[in-house]
């Protein structure tokens, strides 16, 4: 034991040291300028936290060890490195996920080895296990949505009655681990099949606007989750860890669910869905706008505001957005873009496609700074964006979406909205701005039809 | 009092965490989430003390601890590699504006 003692000493100096970085990694991304390095600083600490634990006195299985780390890291790097830029959000969703499982793992294995003792470390375990089960499970529906491997968010007949009771159920169980001196099997069995599918239940209705504050929820319960069963496991890195970022994930959630005005009960027990509220029926219908007659009407405004939407990360667009942007721009038009806090499936999801497609940071305006400048706007050109520009959360008391800050596209003088159909989009709800008398329709992908914008203005130009 | 020093450490995480982002800019928004992701990601460092603890001859341990790593080790990886490919956009589109 005395032997071991300066190993395990050196261990844990390494451990708070590592939680240093992390916290000031975390903050230093929290700055434009500094943000790369802090990830940076995070992946050494990352390192350097893997490689002292090899080090930790009794343990065994290190060939089991290695090879899970090997697999799990070469998977993942792969797949991190392959994917699309716009399909970041699901990336995040299943390896946050990942770690919930991975939370949720290491109590079952605590209970399975009959190794946790006292009334605060099993509460914690179990609580851990039950938020950690939820992550995963909540984290891989949210992939397969944003994926299109799950198409429609559905509900159950009493969605709201079947979360609560999933929920005491798994409590209860969980009460009974806890009650007991060394669990019973089958309780814990049924404590996890029941928080699984928990986090199934929970997530799947959830659609449209409310995925971003979904994710950000689920990663601040994951950090909680890792944080407690760092508690379990008497390892201060994963305390300091987990709950910095089960807090930090927390805020942020609160920042996006303020941003549409929904409480985030209300994006988790009324989730939006138009088929299920109602919403005034919109009267009127849409008017078509062919792509030259769009060039032309942007080609000779002075003041053009593009509002970028999931359709355009959908349909890649972004680089083809700039290009118009640079082209309207030396023809002399001024073009600034305005960012709703929740367009597309994560907040600032939006910032990230037009940084990689060059826009400088001086054109990309949130919502309170642009919104007073749209009735000066010639055109305000919406791309492939829906909910966040819908004139009835203003108006209509009747629709879901009542009270959600939105960004006023429809006071500009001209209205055009690239569109792939004439269908009501991802939440299902009718968009009034679609039937007004200024607004003009250009179907096709993003991608196609503002290209084919593109090569009229350049006509127009010559 | 052990026990004790376990919840200051809970709640002082707690305010830094809350702390730490409180200022951040919209545009930060989805790569500081991803960020946070991967630091949750020091999972794996419990993954592997509870596989490293496991019983050898019991294989369901060894399967819930090989799920553990594997499972913290893609949310450590994964988690990074995404975060530093959005923030290295931002740096390179910065240099590009001047």
């Amino acid at each position: 034991m005395s032997a071991q003692f300066p190993v395990l000493g050196f261990i844990q100096a390494a451990y708070f040291a590592v939680a240093v970085v992390f916290i000031l990694g975390l903050k230093a991304m929290s700055s434009p300028v500094t943000a790369r390095r802090g990830v940076v600083w995070a992946g050494y600490a990352m390192i350097a936290a893997t490689l002292v634990t090899f080090a930790w006195p009794g343990m065994q299985n290190f060939g089991l060890m290695a090879l899970a780390i090997a697999l799990g890291t070469v998977v993942a790097w792969v797949s991190g490195k392959k994917v699309a830029m716009t399909d970041m959000p699901q990336m995040v969703a299943i390896y946050n996920g990942m770690g919930g499982g991975a939370a949720a793992a290491i109590a079952a294995l605590e209970f399975a080895r009959g190794e946790v003792h006292g009334g605060v470390a099993t509460t914690l375990a179990v609580c851990g296990a039950l938020i950690g089960s939820v992550a995963f499970s909540g984290s891989c529906v949210a992939f397969a949505k944003l994926q299109g491997i799950m198409k429609k968010a559905w509900r159950l007949p009493a969605q709201n009655a079947a979360n609560v009771l999933l929920a005491l159920a798994a409590v209860a169980l969980g009460y009974l681990i806890v009650a007991a001196d060394s669990p019973a099997p089958e309780h814990v069995l049924g404590f996890f099949a029941l928080a699984l599918a928990l986090g199934v239940v929970l997530t799947v209705p959830i659609g449209g606007a409310d995925m971003p504050v979904v994710i950000s929820l689920l990663n601040a319960f994951t950090g909680l989750a890792v944080g407690m069963e760092g508690y379990v496991l008497g390892n201060p890195a994963l305390i300091v860890a987990g709950i910095v970022v089960g807090a930090s994930g927390t805020l942020l959630t609160q920042l996006m669910a303020k941003a549409m005005n929904r409480p985030i009960s209300n994006v988790i027990f009324t989730p939006i869905s138009g088929a299920a509220s109602g919403g005034e029926a919109v009267e009127g219908e849409q008017k078509e706008v062919g792509a030259m007659d769009a060039a032309a009407v942007m080609r000779y405004a002075s003041k053009v505001i593009i509002v970028p939407g999931y359709g355009m990360a959908v349909a890649g667009a972004q680089h083809k957005v700039w290009e118009m942007t640079e082209l309207l721009e030396e023809a002399g038009v001024e073009v600034s873009f305005a960012i709703h806090p929740v367009a597309g499936r994560m907040p600032g999801h939006m910032n990230v496609l037009l940084a990689e497609a060059g826009v400088p940071y001086d054109k990309i305006f949130d919502l309170e700074e642009i919104n007073g400048d749209f009735p000066q706007a010639d055109v305000a050109l919406v791309i492939g964006a829906n909910d966040v520009v819908n004139p009835s959360a203003r108006t209509d008391k009747s629709s879901p979406i009542f009270g959600m800050p939105i960004l006023n596209a429809d006071l500009a003088q001209n209205v055009i909205v690239v569109k792939r159909g004439k269908g009501t989009g991802y939440s299902g709800i009718e968009n009034a701005l679609f039937y007004k008398d200024n607004t003009r329709l250009l179907y096709g992908s993003a991608q196609q039809a503002i290209g084919e914008v593109i090569q009229h203005v350049k006509a127009l130009s010559v | 009092m052990e026990g004790l020093v376990y919840l200051y450490i809970f709640m002082l995480a707690g305010f830094t965490g809350y702390e730490v982002i409180s200022r951040v800019p919209v545009i930060l928004h989805t790569p500081l989430m991803s960020g946070s992701n991967f630091v949750h990601g020091v999972v794996l460092v419990g993954g592997m003390v509870a596989l490293g603890s496991a019983d050898p001859a019991e294989p369901l341990q060894l399967a819930i601890g090989f799920a553990a790593v594997l499972l913290g080790a893609a949310n450590a990886a994964g988690g990074y590699v995404v975060t530093e490919r959005m923030l290295a956009m931002f740096k390179g589109k910065k240099e590009g504006a001047q």
